[in-house]
């Protein structure tokens, strides 16, 4: 076990050098930083200027430099600092991540709860009505893009309410949990429902799916013939291992929200770390783009280690590969 | 769904029940292959059927958009500043002249879906015929192969899993000059992994099996029996993560070009089209509604279609999905 671990983590740590260097190679030898230099210096700025600016930024030093320059502080903790506001990094980082954390945490529970009792439904309803409706609802919201529902929701739940004087839901923005718990709240519910409910359609499948195979399993058949009651079949006994392949799912889909969702945060304005990313984009930020991308790669690649580290954990004969 | 699809399933139900007559007794009654199989089992499906049509709508308005533009009388690019906006400055919603309304700009937003749809469906098939082939050949190599071409391949996969997707599409696209050539590119480079895992996984279980090593044994080379003996073994997978592959290209294409990194503007597109949408959706629902509802439509006929195939090709599969 000790030795899968370090390995596992081995990998996650070459992972993560490789997407530095990726990261990099887009940035740096794309045509961005000479940009960045003449604009940062302004529009009546002489070349020297220029110059001067870029060689502040280390903009006018071999890439070997800047890659060690900028690994050594990414060691150390530091991102650099953004090109347009002067802020560290790490900073603009630590304003962001609340956002997206309460975004994804809160989007999470709903989508697995509704995903999950949706598919076991559906599953053990099977070619019911409810399994219909379910399947079709399911289907339904795979398809729909996030800003396609993230919009209509606005349209309906922000801009029809106002019109009718119901002034629950704000268009855009996001209240600090620290600074105002219910306003909090209700600026969260309608990108929680639009990333929930895009998400739980695929959980939906993945769930009725696994499901209806273990109920085909002969240890289901010899629960039943025990006398245990069928909600006692289902829940105790054939969820507990149909939830595997949709746990594993779980944990990558977090370790990806973790990055930022980067739809649903421009679709309701949440300063998140994808809305960052976005706006650092937009204005070619180096800094602040590397930085996003970074903290979202480890995400991911945490996120798959702990998936990984499960299975490890459930089936001996996955530590072998 | 309708209430007759559940007789569509119900006799598959019983074609799958019965597993085809193979070797003497299907030479004796008649020889069906596989595809014919699977072909009579999708012609039942009434729901994959329906999907299939609206599929084939959207391509011919794709094909005849410049029929469309001609029949409305309104280019593409073409801005109606007395009629198709209001004194205000504002677009004007469904009317005799312009069915779905205009855009801000005072363009048909009727005319701007069906050139959209050109868009969409390029990139949909395209980016994703790109993801299937590097894919495929890739998840070919490392399975047969194995050993240091397996490892190499497998972590590669790995690293390309681990990446934010969208982040980096965004980032790519945003420092090269935005294309519609280098969004279909985007899209591939970082999409073919998946492919490639379930073909690698495939070729994995095809490898051990006798007639491969019967060619091998026949003196075919690796090349040979990659492209001849296995690849049209796990075509029929292939295919089915084509299919189901093209609403997802169409989302993430529509997604770029929502965020401002697709298709540049003025070319009609539909993620553009929503996120001018965004900017005034209070005043003009129209111009929101018809390019979304025109996305929605698309990939939810594709992935009912999608699905009939899957569960025409794998009547294994059947029972889970349907």
């Amino acid at each position: 076990m000790v030795r899968f671990l370090i390995r596992r983590v081995a990998l996650g740590v070459f992972v993560m050098f490789v997407v530095t260097i990726v990261v990099f190679l887009i940035f740096f030898v794309g045509p961005g930083r000479a940009d960045v230099a003449r604009t940062l210096a302004g529009r009546q700025a002489t070349p020297a200027t220029v110059a001067l600016v870029s060689h502040r930024l280390l903009l006018d030093r071999p890439l070997t430099v800047q890659y060690w320059h900028f690994l050594d502080g990414l060691l150390h903790g530091n991102l650099g600092y953004s090109y347009y506001h002067g802020q560290p990094v790490t900073t603009i980082l630590k304003q962001a991540f609340p956002v997206t954390l309460s975004l994804a945490l809160g989007a999470a529970a709903i989508w697995l709860v509704v995903g999950v009792l949706s598919g076991v439904l559906s599953a053990v309803r099977s070619r019911s009505i409810w399994d219909r409706i379910v399947t079709v609802l399911a289907l339904f919201f795979y398809s729909m893009p996030s800003f396609v529902l993230g919009l209509l929701l606005l349209y309906i739940f922000y801009y029809q309410f106002a019109l009718h004087g119901i002034h629950i839901f704000p268009g855009a923005g996001y209240t600090y949990l620290t600074a105002d718990p219910l306003k909090w709240f209700e600026g969260l519910v309608l990108p929680w429902i639009t990333l929930a409910l895009v998400s739980a359609a695929a959980y939906t499948r993945l769930t009725r799916g696994s499901m209806l195979d273990v109920m085909n399993e002969d240890y289901v058949r010899t629960a039943r013939s025990k006398g245990l009651s069928e909600n006692r079949v289902i829940y105790r006994h054939a969820l507990r291992s149909a939830l595997t392949p949709v746990i594993s799912q779980f944990g990558i889909d977090l370790g990806v929200l973790a990055g930022g969702a980067v739809i649903t945060e421009t679709v309701f304005g949440m300063p998140g770390l994808g809305f960052t990313a976005v706006h650092a984009i937009q204005s070619q930020d180096l800094p602040v783009i590397i930085g996003v991308v970074i903290v979202a790669s480890a995400a991911v690649v945490v996120a798959n280690i702990l998936v990984d580290t499960f299975y490890a954990v459930l089936d001996p004969r996955v530590r072998l590969h | 769904m309708s209430p007759g699809d559940s007789v569509a399933i119900e006799d598959a139900q019983i074609t799958s029940g019965t597993p085809p007559p193979e070797g003497a007794a299907a030479s004796i009654i008649e020889g069906r292959s596989p595809w014919r199989l699977a072909y009579e089992r999708l012609r039942r499906d009434r729901a994959s059927l329906i999907a299939l049509g609206v599929v084939a709508l959207i391509i011919l308005v794709a094909i005849f958009a410049p029929v469309i533009a001609a029949l409305t009388g309104h280019g593409v690019y073409e801005q109606f500043r007395s009629t198709g906006l209001t004194p205000d400055g504002l677009p004007v919603g469904p009317n005799g002249q312009f069915l779905l309304g205009t855009d801000d700009q005072g363009r048909d937003v009727l005319v701007r879906i069906a050139y959209g749809a050109r868009i969409s469906l390029i990139v949909g098939v395209v980016a994703t015929l790109l993801e299937v082939v590097i894919g495929t050949v890739l998840g070919l190599a490392a399975g047969y192969f194995g050993k240091v071409v397996d490892t190499v391949i497998a972590r590669i996969i790995d690293i390309v899993l681990s990446i934010p997707f969208l982040l980096f599409a965004i980032s790519l696209v945003s420092i090269s000059k935005p294309s519609l050539t280098i969004v279909i590119v985007v899209i591939g480079v970082f999409g073919w992994a998946a492919v490639a895992r379930v073909v690698r996984g495939q070729v994995l279980s095809l490898r051990e099996k006798e007639y491969i090593e019967a060619a091998r044994a026949l003196g075919a080379g690796p090349w040979r029996i990659m492209f001849i003996d296995i690849l049209p073994n796990i075509v029929a997978p292939i295919i089915v993560y084509t299919t189901l592959l093209i609403p997802v290209t169409i989302v993430i294409e529509a997604s770029l070009s929502f965020l401002g990194v697709g298709v540049p503007p003025p070319t009609a597109d539909w993620g553009t089209m929503i996120a001018g949408a965004q900017q005034i959706y209070q005043q003009a629902w129209w111009y929101l509604l018809f390019p979304s509802a025109a996305l929605l439509i698309t990939t939810v006929a594709f992935n009912i279609f999608g699905d009939g195939l899957r569960d025409a090709l794998d009547p294994r599969a059947e029972q889970l999905y349907k």
